[in-house]
């Protein structure tokens, strides 16, 4: 075993001179997340479009730096004037519209902490997440309020004020004056709240801080090669940490010009998205590029995607096809990377001027130190040799690290062990340095990019009075990466049936949305467990791809 | 087959996909994926399954002419020859 040594000076001196790469507040006070990007581009370029929003009617919205200077002061006045103070929860419920970026840069100037949930959420994982996160202010539409807030407000106790983006928003900013002053910010307060999911329990709702910003910009420069004069497409929604770190954030710290779409997935809107928007630097998901994928190499040419500079893309693992691919249709390589919502940025990246080996995460960034190792409670065995398979571990001290799990504790402690925060992600590292992703230790599902964990979609089907026990797991698809299977057993005097399938299939999308509600739904007499009652996902899993059922000694008989 | 045949195969698949949803009640204008809430997997699948029921090929560039129900309907008439 080797022993845990003090986190290497080359990487705190790293992070502190890209501390010192940014401006921080004036006069010393500190650090915001919206001061570096926003405000600080005012001067020089505040005519420069920070924002161009591409609508669903085809028109589009540009944002200078400056109108989203005095756009964010406005709110952050509104906010205060509403009485919402630093650390107050200000959550969105949004599309990628300016009042969602708007939203988050205001927020952060009044040090309240921004939580954008997915707009896609059904009203079951909109209202957990709202009551965790004690959200004090809701953005959000009409439509959207009526479908999935109304009928939950009841249960949001914290809850102060909704404001309609299509309503009072922009009467609500016309009142207030364009001047605001941010407060002194501490680099250690909290500034954004990003749910993730795990395999048990409630969604955890990871804390990052305002120095987050430190990591969001270096890390931007360093794998996605991002430049001031750069026009770079992010096809995440913020409602993701992706959509916020790289869709909002990071872009608008470099100062360059951010192209938003309003729109969803459509293979001939998205390449011609990027030719009229001669889009430079382009950071996207894996399912998004196997459906470009399927739309085929035909339609590229009917497209001039000679702007186009750098690819990068997260979420899941990109096949090593996607990677010939782009090479060939594209003429540049897709860049993999990875990281997670806890650690607010990019920490392993096929970079630019590297060696990209299709199929590997890539390298971790500098200022990262990432290790393979094995652990049990609280000791941490680093597994040197190569090609070795173990869980990626983080030495603690990157910026953007998560400094909590909202109001788990114990949860968060968990995570840690010693310096080293460990991912739950399995993975190998070969000789060069490069990092290939093996699987999760635990039962979270990624499908399209988006991680869902099973618990909160096994509650919602348990919810109907038929189902006795469910259990749901990602089965392996080709696009999706995995989509959501559920397995029900019936109640007493239930029976299987077309009918109830459809019954159980429309419940589950009406509360959980068609994102985290089970694409199948199958039937069984009844579930196999442990001995403690615990429900085995994993061993429905291997059924389910027709594997060896490994270990079953410890499963009741059923 | 009509289009009104063509317009009930349609709402079948959908329905198969988003039971949930009263599919008398939609306006046949609006984008499915809000109306009905499709995401891009409920899409594709419901491509499929209009594919494997009318054994029309849908190409990928022309998804975007099927993301209404009377886009679909359309669509479908001209691939099938429908009247």
């Amino acid at each position: 075993m080797m022993t845990i040594t003090e986190t290497g000076t080359d990487t705190k001196q790293f992070w502190l001179q890209e501390r010192a790469a940014l401006t921080g507040l004036p006069r010393g006070k500190g650090l915001n997340i919206a001061f570096e990007a926003v405000d600080r581009h005012v001067a020089r370029r505040g005519e420069h479009i920070a924002l161009r929003f591409r609508r669903k009617d085809r028109t589009s919205l540009d944002l200078t730096y400056s109108d989203l200077h005095r756009a964010t002061n406005r709110f952050a006045n509104a906010l205060k004037r509403l009485g919402i103070g630093p650390s107050d929860v200000v959550a969105t419920v949004l599309g990628r519209t300016p009042a969602l970026f708007i939203t988050a840069m205001g927020s952060l100037k009044n040090r309240s902490v921004f939580c954008p949930l997915f707009s896609a959420f059904g009203p079951e994982p909109i209202r957990e997440r709202l009551r965790l996160g004690k959200a004090r202010v809701v953005v959000t539409t009409e439509a959207l309020y009526r479908k999935k807030i109304a009928p939950i407000i009841a249960d949001l106790p914290d809850l102060r004020r909704v404001i309609y983006a299509d309503g009072d928003f922009d009467g609500l900013l016309a009142a207030e004056s364009d001047d605001f002053t941010i407060p002194p910010t501490s680099p250690e307060d909290p500034a954004l709240l990003h749910f993730t999911s795990g395999t048990t329990g409630k969604p955890k709702g990871a804390l990052h801080v305002h120095e987050a910003v430190v990591a969001h910009h270096a890390t931007a420069r360093l794998a996605l090669d991002l430049r001031a004069e750069d026009r770079f497409w992010c096809t995440a929604d913020p409602g993701w940490v992706t959509g916020t770190s790289y869709g909002i954030i990071a872009p608008l710290t470099h100062g360059v010009t951010t192209i938003v779409d309003e729109g969803e997935f459509d293979a001939d809107r998205w390449y011609r998205l990027l030719q009229e928007e001669k889009v430079t630097v382009w950071y996207t998901a894996p399912t998004a590029v196997r459906m470009l994928m399927k739309a085929g190499r035909e339609i590229v040419r009917n497209y001039d995607l000679s702007h186009l500079r750098f690819i990068a893309s997260v979420g899941e693992p990109l096949n090593p096809q996607a990677v010939i691919w782009s090479n060939q249709v594209y003429g540049i390589p897709i860049h993999d990377n990875w990281w997670q919502t806890e650690t607010g940025g990019i920490m392993i990246a096929n970079i630019r001027g590297m060696e990209v080996r299709p199929g590997s995460m890539g390298r971790p960034l500098p200022g990262v130190e990432a290790a393979i190792v094995r652990h049990s409670d609280d000791r941490v065995e680093i597994i040197s040799d190569p090609n070795v398979e173990g869980e990626i571990a983080l030495r603690k001290g990157w910026p953007s690290m998560f400094r909590a799990y909202l109001g788990e504790e114990e949860r968060y402690r968990k995570c840690f062990a010693g310096d080293w925060y460990l991912t739950g992600d399995l993975a190998k590292r070969d000789a060069g340095g490069y990092y290939w992703f093996v699987g999760r230790m635990d039962d979270v599902i990624k499908t399209s990019g988006h991680l869902i964990g099973p618990f909160e979609v096994e509650s919602a089907l348990l919810d109907h009075p038929a189902v006795a026990e469910s259990a749901v797991i990602g089965k392996p698809d080709p696009v999706a990466g995995e989509i959501i299977k559920a397995f029900v057993a019936l109640k007493p005097g239930f029976a299987a049936s077309p009918e109830l399938h459809d019954e159980l299939l429309g419940f589950a999308r009406k509360k959980l949305g068609a994102v985290v509600a089970p694409k199948e739904i199958a039937f069984l007499d009844a579930l196999p467990k442990t001995g403690s009652e615990k429900i085995m996902r994993r061993l429905l899993k291997a059924r389910e791809l027709g594997l060896p059922e490994g270990d079953i000694s410890t499963v009741k008989a059923s | 087959m009509n289009e009104q045949e063509l317009r009930e195969i349609v709402k079948r698949t959908l329905h198969r996909i988003a039971p949930e949803v009263d599919l008398d009640s939609i306006d046949g204008k609006t984008d499915l994926r809000e109306e009905i809430d499709l995401d891009s997997m409920d899409l594709l699948n419901f491509f499929v399954a209009l594919h494997e029921q009318l054994k029309v090929d849908i190409a990928e560039t022309d998804y975007s002419r099927l993301t209404t129900l009377d886009g679909c309907v359309q669509y479908l008439r001209e691939k099938t020859g429908a009247v």
